[in-house]
């Protein structure tokens, strides 16, 4: 496994030539067609519905924005997005702590069993959500934590392990002996060694799973699908799907919560894109 | 969902532990010496550190599919302990249903088309971005979007753009092209087209992500040699970059095999489970989820389950073994020692 550090790709732009405009031609076109779904969304919350029916793929006239002060106006939206993030974050949490403690034991602890705990974890590769999702459900069921974000939590911090230990495993590694050597002479034991100095060093390991994670909860909709019934615990995605059911006939209303909806994914990838693009470029070349 | 599958190829990591702590008890390295814990003490901090992980993914990972496997064999309508033992009835029904070998039909078609679409345009793009050019990083990270998008914004925007009297028949009548409208989701000769072209739509940019680091894993010297032997831009494309872009591409592709074989939710959000059989664009998932969960038959819904996990399993073991084995060891082929 070649350990290559992910964001190398990503050089300065500045200093380069321009070259075919060809090549600059194709890159729009491809831009427009990635984004232009998008962009509909987005501008077509700020029109009519009559707007809409007249012409469904027009541009706003007059622009519009009673649709997104409705939306953001209501109670539906904002508690959908604190149970979102409630879950999200909880995951990101419960899957750094559990796969970071595991990690270190499997790195950094010679006993026989290190290599199975790891196979163990990259075996649930091989497990995914779906194929669970039925029996999960009745396993969520019988804990009584049906309608509730913490049936969606435990089992999504579950899902999230085996790809936070295969990540995490090569960072904390890659720490030198000689680190750990230094702060157990200096009185160190191994778990003051695991917070003052593993943590720290494997952060960038940790940034990648823990974006990696929350995106993949904020976004998830198979098991809030089977778990969250109750309008009260719904998430953004069921929220979504549950609003344009039922405002089937208010387009423009459907396409304004959609958008908002999907601002914060927005949002946090423009923050983070270059940790998430050389977070999985990483991970996939290993 | 398809986050998680992402990552496997680096699950090949395992061997060289195996080989490193090779049987032997010993505890502790003997280049460390300050160390003079128990062995007791020792075993207390692993079972401490490691055994909340292990417990909560044996609970929800690993014990839902052996539950799976058990229920499978009952016919139960998810309360109660199960009684109605009915052996192999649930898979026959499964083997003999129309409907099944429907979705799993359209789950070949879907990961057939997914690599035979994806393929050339991920490469021809990566190619595209890979040259030195103003720009570069933002039209990446650009190309990247949609994947980010849940399946669920995705899923409601595209069908809300695709109604018989949606947006993008809209447009093709605005631009003269109003012979080409179509009722895009419904109409089963195109269904599944439309389906294809969603996903390329959304997953096309992991695909062009992926092959740029494939990229950058070519040493340049090889483009210089071959620049100053005469070589020709497409020359190089076709002689170096390609050949070397083979493990990368593997990987990809076994990572969108899987995926595909999985699909759920873009299908059940635009089609819903009705539709989706009509219309011809259900897939195992939704057929799993209608005729389990959502007809209260849990036993036949866990038998559905553990059949799509065979499949799905029997797909990445047989990929591993014929396709993937060629790359170096230790990339993917790990877990299988040869």
């Amino acid at each position: 496994m070649t350990t290559t550090t992910a964001p190398r790709g990503l050089r300065r732009s500045s200093d380069l030539p321009w070259g075919n405009p060809l090549v600059y031609l194709i890159a729009a076109l491809v831009i427009t067609a990635m984004l232009g779904p998008i962009v509909y969304i987005i501008i077509g919350g700020f029109r009519t519905n009559s707007q809409i029916t007249v012409d469904p793929a027009g541009w706003p006239d007059p622009w519009n924005i009673a649709n997104y002060l409705d939306v953001l106006g209501g109670g539906i939206f904002w508690r959908q997005v604190l149970n979102s993030t409630i879950t999200a974050a909880a995951t990101t949490l419960g899957v750094l702590a559990l796969s970071l403690a595991a990690s270190y034991v499997i790195a950094r602890y010679r006993f026989r069993g290190a290599g199975a705990l790891y196979v163990l974890f990259a075996s649930g590769l091989m497990f995914p959500l779906t194929v669970a999702i039925t029996p999960l459900y009745i396993v969520v069921r019988n804990l009584g934590l049906m309608n509730s974000l913490g049936g969606v939590i435990v089992p999504q911090i579950a899902f999230g392990l085996a790809q936070a230990v295969i990540i995490l495993v090569p960072f904390l590694r890659a720490i030198p002996d000689e680190i750990e050597e230094a702060a157990s002479i200096d009185g160190a034991g191994r778990l003051a060694f695991f917070w003052r100095m593993v943590v720290p060093l494997s952060l960038p390991g940790v940034i990648t799973v823990g974006i990696l994670v929350f995106i993949n909860s904020w976004n998830s909709y198979l098991l809030p699908l089977f778990i969250l019934n109750n309008e009260a615990s719904f998430t953004l995605p069921l929220g979504v799907q549950a609003f344009s059911s039922q405002y089937s006939v208010d387009t423009a209303k459907v396409l304004a919560f959609t958008s908002l909806s999907m601002l914060p994914a927005l949002v946090f990838f423009s923050v983070f894109e270059r940790r998430i693009v050389g977070g999985l470029t990483g991970a996939v070349k290993g | 969902m398809t986050d998680r599958e992402l990552i496997s190829p680096a699950a090949g990591g395992s061997p060289a532990i195996i080989e490193a702590d090779g049987g032997s008890a010993r505890a502790l390295p003997p280049s460390r010496p300050s160390r003079r814990k128990s062995l007791w003490g020792i075993r207390l901090e692993i079972l401490l550190l490691a055994g909340p992980a292990v417990l909560v993914f044996l609970a929800f990972v690993i014990l839902p599919v052996v539950m799976a496997g058990y229920y499978g064999f009952f016919r139960w309508q998810g309360y109660g302990i199960p009684t109605d033992f009915v052996g192999l009835q649930n898979y026959l029904t499964i083997i003999q249903d129309p409907d099944f070998h429907e979705a799993l039909w359209h789950n070949i078609v879907i990961v057939v088309l997914s690599l035979v679409l994806q393929a050339p345009i991920a490469i021809g793009l990566a190619l595209l971005l890979n040259r030195r050019m103003k720009g570069q990083s933002v039209i990446r990270v650009l190309i990247f979007v949609p994947y980010v998008i849940s399946e669920v914004v995705v899923g409601t925007g595209w069908g809300l753009m695709l109604q018989s009297r949606g947006a993008v028949n809209a447009f093709l009548e605005n631009i003269g092209l109003g012979a080409f409208t179509q009722d895009w989701i419904s109409n089963p000769d195109i269904a599944i087209w439309t389906l294809m072209g969603i996903l390329v739509w959304k997953y096309v940019g992991f695909a062009v992500i992926i092959i740029l680091a494939g990229l950058q894993g070519i040493p340049n010297e090889l483009f210089e040699a071959a620049a100053i032997d005469g070589a020709s831009y497409w020359q190089i494309q076709r002689r170096i970059t390609l050949p070397l872009l083979g493990p990368t591409l593997r990987i990809w592709a076994f990572l969108s095999i899987i995926g595909a074989l999985q699909l759920f939710d873009l299908v059940y959000i635009i089609w819903g489970q009705y539709i989706a059989s009509t219309a011809g664009t259900s897939t195992m998932a939704t057929y799993m989820v209608s005729n389990g969960r959502n007809a209260g038959n849990f036993g036949y819904g866990n038998a559905v389950a553990v059949v799509m996990f065979i499949i799905s399993l029997g797909v990445a073991l047989a990929y591993q073994r014929i396709v993937l084995r060629r790359d170096t060891a230790g990339a993917l082929t790990g877990r299988s020692k040869r």
